[in-house]
């Protein structure tokens, strides 16, 4: 029989598509020119309760600290606008496993200044490595008190004024692990550990979720007080999709 | 040789008792009015324990001076009596200081701890835990509300456990600092919500432990108005040296002030 010239080619070009299209399936990184954001703004409805003033005579270091400006309970924080800060919002459903397994760049900071946690939440990812820096001329101890059932396990380290800043992360999902310091019992402040891409309100209630692969998904917004809402999104390459929440204040 | 050490040894007892006797330093001024039993009772311990150890520095040191350079196999003296007598003696000695100390002292102890308070002594609660004193006044009822465990939420600022919507909750008033009328009686009903912990401030001659699962109370009257400190001297834990609270002694009409100021703040 004689050989047929043209099936070389031809298989030639089929092993480098299959090659190609393996290569693409087997990456970690989603392309950039092709994610998309999800973005909305956060408001509270109805009349934000009132936050309790701090009493910190125990530390007068932390009096000092706020005597121009005394400080509050921020566990509902409302904007001019009615925007409610500190809430986070990710992708609860939807995320293909590259992507929830991605962690996000940047290294998140928590700050202990004027003896209060800033910010009062940091949202973060799986494995995503945080950095707690302490500004202020006392000492603190900071204690995330995670649920051990969920992998994650407690610590607590003191850091007195000039200790070098910790570098930790969180191996396991968890909305939200609460953190108070030992030493000044008012302290309290949140890590939000998530999968995939997230985002934080702002001041004005605004957040935007970057770096989404296009497809629907479900977005959850967490708020320390207010029971979680969810949202179906779509997102596509081109246009930022929208996702609005109202917190109905109790 | 000896005799250098014989001197020596009166010189470190005398500048020993130097700082005693010249009362260099001293306790702060007492405030309280059950204070003064406590004061007689630390001097008088000062006395007998400080005579007792400068008649023993000089014996020995006399005792010394005397027989130095004694030649190589020169008898050595007993107590008259031998062991016994001397065991005995000693015994005799110190016991009757100890006891006779324990007596006196029997008396300004029972100035506080059998005296019941006074039927108007105003009540205040304080509650100890890892790392802060939190108080509570009872309000215009005049009756604090309970406290349930499962409530407390610090996150909240709720450190006692309190609902609010118990009427007889409604009114109380929580705070960091504790201030108090000056000379009116104040019975202080404490807890402790983890571990044990002290109350103490020197001034007020008033230490007590919080015991966990107690509830235990001290009273006492203020009779100086001013700011003082109230420290945890109990060890509990990395926090204890941080532990602390301000006590302010106020007249009638600033305590008032104070605590409507508080009130408005709940």
């Amino acid at each position: 029989m004689k050989r047929d010239y043209r099936r070389t080619p031809v298989l030639l070009l089929a092993g480098l598509a299959i090659i190609c299209f393996g290569a693409l399936l087997m990456s970690q990184k989603v392309s950039a020119a092709a994610e998309g954001k999800i973005t909305g703004t956060v408001k509270l409805e109805g009349a934000a309760p009132h936050m309790r003033g701090i009493d910190m005579s125990k530390d007068p270091y932390c009096v000092k600290q706020h005597e121009n400006s005394p400080a509050h309970l921020e566990n509902v924080v409302v904007g001019s606008g009615g925007g409610l800060e500190n809430v986070v919002l990710y992708l609860s459903q939807g995320l293909p496993p590259a992507a929830a397994n991605e962690v996000a760049s940047g290294e998140p900071v928590f700050d202990q200044k004027g003896c209060m946690y800033t910010p009062h939440v940091l949202a973060m990812d799986i494995n995503q490595k945080y950095k707690v820096i302490t500004s202020d001329q006392t000492t603190h101890n900071i204690h995330p008190l995670p649920n051990p059932l969920t992998g994650n396990i407690p610590w607590n380290e003191s850091q007195p004024p000039g200790a070098p800043p910790l570098i930790k992360s969180w191996k396991a999902e968890e909305v939200a692990i609460p953190v108070k310091c030992n030493i000044h019992p008012w302290m309290h402040g949140y890590f939000v550990v998530v999968k995939g891409p997230y985002g934080t309100t702002d001041t004005n209630g605004s957040y935007t979720i970057s770096g989404v692969p296009p497809g629907s998904y479900t977005v959850t917004a967490w708020q320390e007080e207010y029971p979680a809402q969810t949202q179906k999104v779509t997102v596509t390459a081109g246009a930022p999709a929208t996702a609005d929440f109202t917190f109905k204040a109790k | 040789m000896a005799k250098i050490f014989a001197v020596t040894l009166i010189l470190i007892a005398i500048g020993s008792a130097i700082p005693i006797i010249w009362h260099i330093w001293e306790p702060p001024a007492d405030i309280s009015t059950h204070g003064a039993l406590i004061d007689e009772q630390m001097s008088e311990t000062m006395a007998e324990a400080g005579l007792s150890f400068l008649a023993a520095q000089f014996v020995l040191a006399i005792f010394v001076w005397i027989f130095s350079n004694r030649p190589k196999g020169a008898k050595i003296g007993h107590f008259p009596g031998g062991a016994t007598a001397m065991v005995l003696a000693g015994f005799l000695l110190v016991g009757t200081e100890v006891i006779a100390l324990g007596i006196f002292g029997s008396r300004a102890w029972a100035s506080v701890y059998f005296q019941p308070p006074a039927a108007d002594a105003m009540p205040i609660q304080v509650q100890a835990g890892q790392f802060a004193f939190y108080f509570r006044y009872p309000g215009p009822d005049g009756k604090f509300g309970p406290m349930h465990p499962n409530l407390i939420n610090e996150a909240n600022l709720n450190f006692f456990g309190l609902d609010y919507n118990e009427s007889a909750t409604k009114d109380d008033i929580v705070t960091a600092e504790m201030a108090i009328p000056v000379n009116r009686e104040v019975h202080l009903l404490m807890h402790s919500k983890d571990l044990g912990h002290s109350f103490y401030v020197p001034e007020l001659r008033i230490q007590q432990d919080f015991v966990p699962g107690l509830d235990l109370s001290v009273h006492f009257t203020a009779t100086k108005i001013g700011k003082y400190e109230i420290v945890c001297t109990q060890l509990c834990g990395l926090g204890h040296y941080n532990m602390r609270a301000y006590l302010y002694v106020y007249s009638q009409q600033d305590f008032d002030d104070w605590l409507k100021k508080e009130a408005a703040l709940q």
